[in-house]
Parts: C-alpha cells; structure tokens; sequence
C-alpha cells in the first residue's frame, strides 16, 4: 500500500477526482491548504499598494492505493493537473503500513 | 316611499346647483392656503424621506469600514458605528443643535434651542422634521472618523470623541455656515459662503478630524516595515465594502436632494448632478489605477466614486450636470493620489476617509465656486477658501486637543497584545464569524 499525496490547482480537482474515479478508486481526501514552491507566490494590488502574496491557495488530495497501481494512479494525476504553467504542484508517494476501515475493523488492502 | 326619495334628492341638487352658481370658480389664488397646506405636507414628506436615506448612509459607512479590514476588529466596528450614531443623536439633540441653530448674535454660536426645546405640543412641527434632517447629517460627519481610526482604537475613546464631535466640534463649524436655514445666523454664510449639501460642513469636518485622530493613533502594527516601505493590511471582504459603497451612494440621493428641505422641482438636477459626480469619480479613479498599476483596482474605484459623491455636494445645486462630471473626475484622481500621498508620510487610514471627505470636500468647496452658474468670480473663490480653511483649522486643531486630552486621561488606543488579538475578543469578548476558519494573517 502507498499514500499519494497530490499538491494542486484548485480549479484542477474535478478533472483529477473523474480520472481517479475512472481508474477504480473508490475515496480520496481533499484539504484546502497554502503554500509555495520555486514559484514564490505572486504580487497584487490592495488600495494602490503592491504586496507579495507568498502563500497561494492549493488543493491537498490524499488517496492510498495498491502499490501495483502506484504508477498508473500518479502518471493520470500529473496528467490531470497540468497546465504547463508554474504553481502546477507536486506529487509525494509514501509508504503505508496499516489501513483499517472503522465499521467493520477490515485492515490492509481490504479497507482502503 | 321610492317617490319621497326621489323628490328629496331632486330638490336638494337643486339647492346645490343654486349654491354652486353663486360661488365663483375656484382659482390658485382663492385656494391659495389649501395649495400651500399641500405644499407644506410635501417639504415635510421629501426631507423626512431624505432624512432616512440618509440614515441608511450609516450601514454604508459600516459596511465600507468592515469590508476594508480584518475580519478580527468586524464587530468592534459596528459596535462604533451603532454608538457613533446613538451617542451622537443624544448629544446633537441636548447640545449641538442648540449650538448649530440656536439664536446667533455673534455669527459663531448658537445660545438657543438646547434639548428641542423649540418644539411645543401647541408649535410648528417644522423643527421636528429639520432636527431629524440634520441630526443625520450630524452622525454623518461624527463616523467618516470611525474608518480612519479603525482596528486599534479604545472604544471608551472612541465614545468620548462621538459626544465631543455631535455636540460641540461639528455643530460649532455648522452653525457659521448654515445656522440660518433655522435661528441663527453664521458669519461664513454672511460672507456668502458656498457649501447646499455639505462637502466643507459634513464631509470636511469628518475627514480633517478623522486626520487628527489617525495621526494622533499612530499606525496599525504592521502598517509601515522597518525600511519604512508600506505594506497593505488586506480587508476582508470586499464585496462588503462594494455594498457599502451603493449603499452611501443611492443615500447620497437624499443627501443632497434633500437639502433643499422643499419638494420642488429643483431636486432633479441636483440628483443628476450626484450620480454624474459619483459615475465620473469612479470612472476616473478606475482609469489612474490601471494606469498606474497595470489593474482596474477595486479598491481605489469605490472610493473614487464616494470622492465624486462628497466633491459634488457643496455644488450639486449650482452647478451644470456637464461641470458634475468634471467635479467628479477630478475627484477620482484626487483620492487617488492622496491615498498614496497619506501612506507615504505615514498616515494611516484603512478606508481612505481623510482622502475621501477632507481632500474632496475641500475640492468640493472650491468647485462650488469655480464652477458656480451664477458665473466665476475671484470674490467667490476667495470666500470659498475662506470656509476651507477655517474649518481645517477648527476641527483639525479642535480633533487634534480632543484626541490628544483623550490620549492622555482615558486612552485612545489599545494594548499591542489586544490589538494583535483583535478588538472584537478584546474589546467586546467575542468574534464575528465563529463557523468560519482560522485566519493566518496578522
């Protein structure tokens, strides 16, 4: 089992969360989170003063799935969630060691 | 018994037609007192009617001052705008009206009038309606201040300053220029001083007091870095602010039509005079900012449009809708740059008040002048500046004692620790939006 964790555009969720589903994946969680990366934020205007903003809006979806599937699941996120442009975000696979569904106790593989 | 009644009616049109014959018909000047009866009930019905729009102008200023800061300070700012306005309606009605339009010897006081006392069970109702008509404009004046001072006054300061500006500092300027339209008799006005709805009265007096107490007050923490560059404290909602905004403007629509306090046919100018200014200020103040930064900033835009508003109301009634437009652009430029012109030495003001009602009442009384239907003449000019600079003088010198005595007695900032926190927690032990999330800015 791994965790994947995806670092997106906001606006690109929908996209990701169709293709995921498409692939058999049956739940995921989504946080809305700030951040920055190589891009460092950007500038905007409040009442005719610029200001850095550094931290700009993301989205954080954690989903677990089978290693078997680890490359496929994250060849389709990237894929999804690419504009080309910079702030596009990043993809973090871990390793999982348990997983147990609270209902009914089932553990590893079975629960996610 | 159908037959009796019949004969009844008959006979009695027939008294009715004799009645009628010997009368003469009716003329404007036979039923002279029934039309001015009408009349009367008219002037009362329209300035009653501006007067609450004017009212409604107090949850515009509320909304534009809580849209333009932190979500933290959200209830201390209607706490000041709802006491701003009670506060100050109790001590306009014991002693700034008396002040304002009390018998004048002098042309600088009024002595006359205190607590109502011109109204009686028995008397003419007219001062009722004329209170209520300025005792609107009385808390206009008292919470253009509130935005300035936002997000790190005392609010038992601010308390003290809202009986002090509605009961001696905003009555006592009123008084010299427009104390005859009931008892007294002002000197400013005896020099032929130009201001119908009150860019120097209202909107001056808020925003050079607003002024004293920003300076007074110092910045917000985290207003100006080290290096001394600016660094914006973001508001936090400006859809808010924008409804704060329409709302000042459609009160602007009695305002200054209202001011005529007579429902005649004068007001349709005056109307359109208002919205060409406030269209043409915020048209103007859009445009620089793009300009300037690239952006049609919105922030810069609604303040353009309220600077149109206060730059036209000295003169909506006697100039062209064609010289509205160019009041009003001028206006949006104005703010604009004072804007940037107060943050560059340090002034701050969250809202822009001193931009918005200082600066372009004070362009607002020039114009009134410059672009008068009666005709240019320096003579004019000259009174207008007259009137600008007393009242800078007046109130930023009164404002400024009144902040400094308040300053150094009572208070009139808080703690650094609570202003961090936020004054809704430590000034009123609660927060505005509790279902909503934590907020990360300072």
């Amino acid at each position: 089992m791994k965790k994947i964790e995806a670092i997106i555009k906001p606006f690109k969720l929908d996209d990701v969360k169709d293709a995921l589903n498409a692939l058999g994946i049956n739940g995921m969680t989504v946080t809305e989170v700030k951040g920055f990366g190589r891009q460092r934020g950007h500038k905007e205007i409040y009442r005719g003063a610029e200001y850095q903003t550094d931290f700009l809006p993301k989205i954080k979806l954690d989903v677990v799935v089978d290693a078997a599937i680890v490359d496929k699941v994250v060849d389709t996120i990237s894929e999804k969630a690419n504009t080309g442009k910079i702030g596009d975000g990043k993809i973090f696979v871990l390793p999982l060691e348990q997983a147990i569904r609270i209902r009914t106790g089932e553990r590893g593989i079975d629960a996610i | 018994m159908k037959k009796t009644i019949a004969i009844t009616i008959l006979i009695l049109l027939a008294a009715s037609s004799v009645l009628w014959a010997e009368e003469p018909d009716p003329t404007v000047f036979t039923n002279k007192e029934a039309i001015d009866l009408v009349q009367t009930h008219a002037n009362y019905l329209w300035t009653l009617v501006a007067a609450a729009l004017v009212f409604f102008m107090q949850a515009g200023f509320a909304m534009v001052e809580a849209g333009f800061t932190r979500a933290k300070n959200a209830i201390n700012i209607m706490m000041k705008n709802l006491m701003d306005f009670s506060i100050g309606s109790l001590a306009f009605w014991a002693i700034g009206f008396g002040l304002m339009f009390g018998v004048s010897k002098s042309g600088w006081l009024g002595t006359s009038g205190f607590f109502l006392s011109d109204f009686s069970l028995d008397g003419d109702p007219w001062v009722l309606a004329f209170w209520m008509f300025q005792v609107v404009f009385a808390a206009t004046a008292a919470t253009i201040v509130s935005g300035a001072m936002a997000e790190r006054t005392k609010f038992s300061g601010y308390i003290l300053y809202s009986i002090v500006i509605s009961a001696i500092i905003y009555p006592i300027f009123g008084g010299w220029a427009w104390g005859s339209l009931f008892n007294g008799s002002g000197w400013l006005e005896g020099l032929g001083f130009i201001d119908f709805a009150g860019s120097t009265v209202v909107h001056s007096v808020g925003g050079w007091a607003a002024l004293a107490g920003a300076i007074v007050l110092g910045p917000r923490l985290g207003k100006f870095g080290k290096d001394g560059s600016v660094r914006p404290i973001l508001g936090h909602n400006l859809p808010l602010a924008a409804l704060g905004v329409f709302i000042l403007w459609l009160g602007w629509f009695g305002f200054n039509p209202g001011s005529t306090t007579t429902a005649d046919t004068s007001i349709a100018m005056i109307f359109v005079n208002t919205n060409l200014a406030a269209a043409a200020g915020a048209v103007a103040a859009m445009i620089v900012s793009w300009v300037k930064f690239g952006k049609p900033e919105v922030g810069m835009s609604l303040n353009g449009a309220l600077a149109g508003l206060v730059g036209i109301t000295a003169g909506c009634a006697n100039v062209t809708p064609g010289s509205a437009i160019i009041i009003g652009l001028v206006a949006g430029v104005l703010v604009f740059l004072s804007v940037l012109f107060f943050d560059k030495i340090k002034v701050d003001d969250p809202v822009g008040a001193v931009s918005v009602h200082g600066v372009n009442g004070a362009w607002g009384t020039l114009a009134a002048g410059l672009f008068d239907i009666g005709g240019f003449s320096l003579s004019t000019i000259g009174v207008q500046l007259v009137g600008i600079v007393a009242c800078f003088i007046w109130t930023f010198g009164m404002a400024f004692i009144m902040f400094k005595i308040i300053s150094g007695t009572i208070g009139l900032r808080v703690s650094p620790e609570e202003e961090l926190e936020g004054l809704d927690s430590a000034e009123h032990g609660g927060i505005a939006y509790p279902d909503f999330g934590v907020s990360t800015h300072d």
